[in-house]
């Protein structure tokens, strides 16, 4: 996975990593149990996992609760290693920590659809690990061969049918050197994993229960809210401090480095006190920035030659012995993660320790910024993990870390910054926009024998790892292009780096979710230039029997692609693999004479190796199809005088109800690693759409959001 | 002092009588629980019931519903048709958004008892869900619907 090997690349380079410990090739689990003697000793085989006296198993979630189900997907892998009863397992949200870091990437971070992927080996070793010592323990007490033990419902069993509980063997246990390869289960054995199961999080959820960020509270607290640039590059130049202070409950306004913050009693106060400031701004450092500029700037930069991301194979001379070329270009937005829950976090900063509760999806590096701010050592920085009201990649910015901290630093008591919706749009860290253009060349039969791609778009990684970008190539602006799933023996893909002062970052399946659209609606304008079946000339494409060959060949056959297609409606179709995972979708749709599009079902296939908390794939795969189709329909940001004019939900629509299809989710079993889930069901819902209104009306849509008004009719 | 009435109990508050009940409701009596989002009434997260109307707190003001009964998601009872099928459809995904919308639909129900797929569609488009937790949530409102009948009778 290019992504991968970049980000790990990085982390082994940069000072980051040097602050957060060596690299461990080999995976070690530490016996964390007390030694002490105790009435209810525990059994703690690993920090990620603990079985107490009264059988009660509790394990440790070091991830961010966004709702994705790896609350529930995480403890299930361990319980069903370990053999344990269901009922008696509850989580707990762990803080930021050596124990819960990825065991690729050497840090917390929630992002990438890693929770599960990257510790596939980690967490089963972890439950059988404990297993193993279980039932060493029973047989010292049985005086048997450990092999003459079985599990079963987290009891130890004897040869003759006695047997212990789990609880009853914790002090037991607790003294066992940790197995450092125990036997895994073969897939066939496993009684968890890939069970209809509720997810441990939804009933608080359901009672109103969960404490977000937002809703945390510290006693001694103020709430802050900041007043940032409302232009790229802008500072400021005057305030009316005094009627800020005159708002009731507004307690200090603190002008730091390019911004203002009005700390209060209440968020009301504050957010009050911030627009009495009635702040003057500079003009910024590029005032003329607009959506018109900002095309342009991209228009020129497709003209630019641009870094070779890849060649193979010789186009020149494939264009020159094509039977037929065709050129094209797409352009899509910068689009928000429009995440629910504002942008918050609270800490406190003393002298010999600092303390931070966020809806974090970057829980060390929330740790590193405090250290380097407050200069205690990482240790002595906690960082608490909140449930979070979405993110989408957004919730890895410290941006929010760092506020809090100076302000807690200089208030000297603890503070939550937070951010109204407007702060929200105009300091979002957007999905890069991309103009693009592809020419492909076509055989006489109607293969594609020369690719060329020209990529134009900001660089997310020149800003977060510019380590990680080599001659010129940002490797999350191409992905999706240079992995493409199909065989074209000469492909070449150039990319053009745009410098715009526009904050990118990630937003969910990043390169992936916007070049997927791309590639799959050219792949189906060249279908129809060779006359073939869309999904015929994909497949004619691929390696056959290939999981991504696979996976489309599901979604066609569990949509019904090749069925009648009922009167007035067209099916459109699309793939991707990404994120060690493949995902297929198939829309059918229909357009009235006014060039409303209805999508009316959608059937989406996945494959993410072995499906280890069915449900809540299900549940991703509909919000990836929901998601997906807000971004195809609507979502835009936009940008005047030098800075973002988008500002609330009034400008910026998300799907609602009533446009939401009818969705189809096929998951493709099978025993192979656990790979991504939130992020590879998104990238292709929109091409999809696209090829199937292609189909309806013989008009093709190349920008996102979707210009309908090419589709009116009249 | 300014006195009022949330979830049956009368509670007094030190606030403006100009704020928006859904910060009087955070800010001065801690129910989180209604959620602050857009702040201009597109979201619907911070939807109360006020004498059983589901309405969005950002736009209420204090001293509109001094004599109001106002219900947060709280204030339903944990067995409430609402809540049983939002946990048996596994509706939420953040649930940043779920207590709003779980008002709006347990008013629109007591509405309409028995709604088709385009009455959900109408009555709930205008809340948002970034998640895309919708067609769970269609599932919801229809067994609600059912376990009110049985309830019911
Ligand atoms: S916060 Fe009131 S409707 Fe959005
Ligand atoms: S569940 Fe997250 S916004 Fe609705």
């Amino acid at each position: 996975m290019e992504t991968i090997m970049t980000r790990r690349s990085f982390l082994k380079k940069s000072s980051l990593v040097l602050a957060m410990g060596a690299f461990s090739g080999s995976l070690k689990l530490v016996n964390v149990s007390s030694v002490q003697a105790t009435a209810n000793p525990s059994f703690k085989p690993h920090a990620f996992l603990e079985i107490a006296a009264d059988n009660t198993i509790t394990v440790w979630v070091g991830q961010t609760n966004l709702g994705q189900g790896t609350h529930t997907g995480i403890p299930m892998v361990i319980a069903d290693e370990l053999d344990a009863a269901w009922e008696t397992v509850q989580i707990k949200q762990a803080p930021a920590a050596d124990p819960f870091k990825d065991p690729v990437w050497h840090m917390q971070l929630t992002g990438g659809s890693t929770s599960i992927r990257h510790r596939w080996d980690l967490l089963r070793t972890v439950g059988a690990a404990a297993r193993q010592m279980l039932m060493e323990a029973a047989a010292q007490q049985w005086k048997i061969p450990a092999q003459k033990c079985t599990t079963k419902d987290g009891r130890i069993i004897h040869p003759e049918g006695k047997s212990l509980s789990y609880g009853q063997l914790t002090l037991a246990a607790g003294k066992l050197a940790v197995p450092e390869k125990p036997p895994l289960k073969a897939p066939g054995d496993y009684h968890i994993i890939g069970t209809p199961r509720q997810r441990l999080d939804i009933q608080d959820k359901a009672m109103g229960k969960t404490v977000f960020g937002m809703d945390f509270t510290v006693p001694g607290m103020c709430t802050a809210v900041v007043a940032r640039p409302p232009r790229y590059g802008a500072s400021p130049e005057s305030y009316d401090d005094q009627a800020a202070m005159a708002v009731k409950g507004v307690l200090k306004v603190v002008p730091f480095e390019n911004r203002i913050a009005v700390c209060a009693e209440t968020a009301y106060a504050a957010m009050t006190g911030r627009d009495a400031l009635k702040i003057k701004w500079s003009k910024g450092s590029m005032p003329g920035l607009n959506d018109a500029f900002i095309d342009t700037v991209f228009q020129d930069h497709l003209e630019k030659k641009g870094a070779a991301a890849k060649s193979t194979g010789d186009v020149k001379a494939a264009f020159a012995d094509a039977s037929q070329t065709l050129e094209q270009q797409y352009k899509l937005h910068y689009i928000s993660h429009a995440q629910v829950e504002p942008i918050n976090c609270t800490a406190h900063v003393e002298k010999d320790r600092c303390r931070i509760w966020a809806p974090t999806q970057g829980a060390t590096l929330a740790q590193m910024t405090a250290s380097r701010i407050t200069g205690l050592p990482p240790d002595k920085v906690r960082v608490e993990i909140l449930p979070a009201g979405g993110g989408f990649g957004l919730r890895g910015e410290p941006d929010p870390v760092t506020d809090a901290i100076l302000l807690s630093k200089g208030l000297d008591r603890p503070v939550k910054v937070i951010n109204t919706r407007e702060d929200d749009f105009s300091n979002d860290y957007f999905r890069p926009a991309n103009q693009s253009c592809i020419t492909a060349g076509l055989d006489r039969e109607g293969r594609i024998t020369a690719w060329s791609h020209k990529v134009a778009s900001q660089s997310i990684m020149m800003r977060l790892m510019p380590q990680n970008v080599q001659n010129g190539i940002d490797p999350d602006a191409v992905s999706g292009t240079v992995d493409m799933p199909y065989e074209i023996p000469s492909h070449h893909v150039t990319y053009a780096m745009v410098d715009l002062p526009i904050q990118v970052g990630w937003w969910r399946s990043v390169g992936y979710s916007i070049n997927a659209f791309i590639v799959e609606s050219f792949m189906d304008e060249l279908a129809h230039a060779a006359g073939k079946d869309p999904l015929q000339f994909r497949l004619d494409h691929m390696e056959k029997g290939s999981r991504a060959y696979n996976i489309l060949s599901m979604a066609a056959d569990k949509g019904g692609w090749d069925s009648p297609v009922p009167e007035g409606r067209a099916r459109g179709i699309a793939v991707t693999a990404c994120f060690e995972s493949f995902a297929a979708h198939m829309a059918e749709v229909s357009v009235d004479k006014n060039g409303r599009i209805k999508v009316h079902r959608m059937a989406c296939a996945i494959d993410c190796g072995t499906a280890v908390f069915p449900d809540a794939i299900r549940a991703q795969a509909e919000a990836g199809v929901v998601m997906g189709l807000s971004v195809a329909f609507h979502e835009k940001v936009s940008f005047a005088d030098g800075g973002v004019k988008t500002s609330n939900y009034s400008d910026y629509r998300v799907l609602t109800m009533s446009e939401v299809p009818e969705i189809a989710v096929h998951i493709a079993h099978n025993n192979l690693k656990a790979g991504g889930i939130g992020e590879p069901v998104f990238p292709s819902v929109a091409p999809a759409v696209a090829n199937a209104v292609f189909r309806a009306t013989g008009v093709r849509l190349r920008e996102l959001p979707f210009q309908t008004g090419l589709l009116a009719k009249g | 002092m300014i006195t009022l009435n949330v979830n049956g109990k009368k509670r007094t508050v030190d606030a403006d009588p100009g704020t928006p009940l859904l910060w009087v409701l955070r800010d001065n009596l801690g129910f989180t629980s209604v959620k602050y989002t857009c702040g201009i009434s597109e979201c619907g997260m911070c939807t109360v019931l006020i004498d059983g109307d589901a309405q969005r707190s950002c736009i209420v003001y204090l001293d509109e519903v001094l004599e109001s009964e106002i219900t947060t998601i709280e204030g339903l009872p944990e067995d409430h048709p609402v809540k049983v099928a939002w946990i048996e459809k596994q509706v939420p995904q953040c649930g940043y958004c779920q207590p709003g919308i779980m008002l709006q639909a347990a008013d629109f129900l007591s509405r309409e008892p028995n709604p088709t797929d385009v009455q959900i569609d109408e009555a709930m488009d205008n809340v948002i869900c970034r998640c895309g937790s919708h067609p769970r949530i269609k599932k919801a409102i229809h067994l609600a619907a059912r376990l009110a009948v049985k309830q019911g009778g």
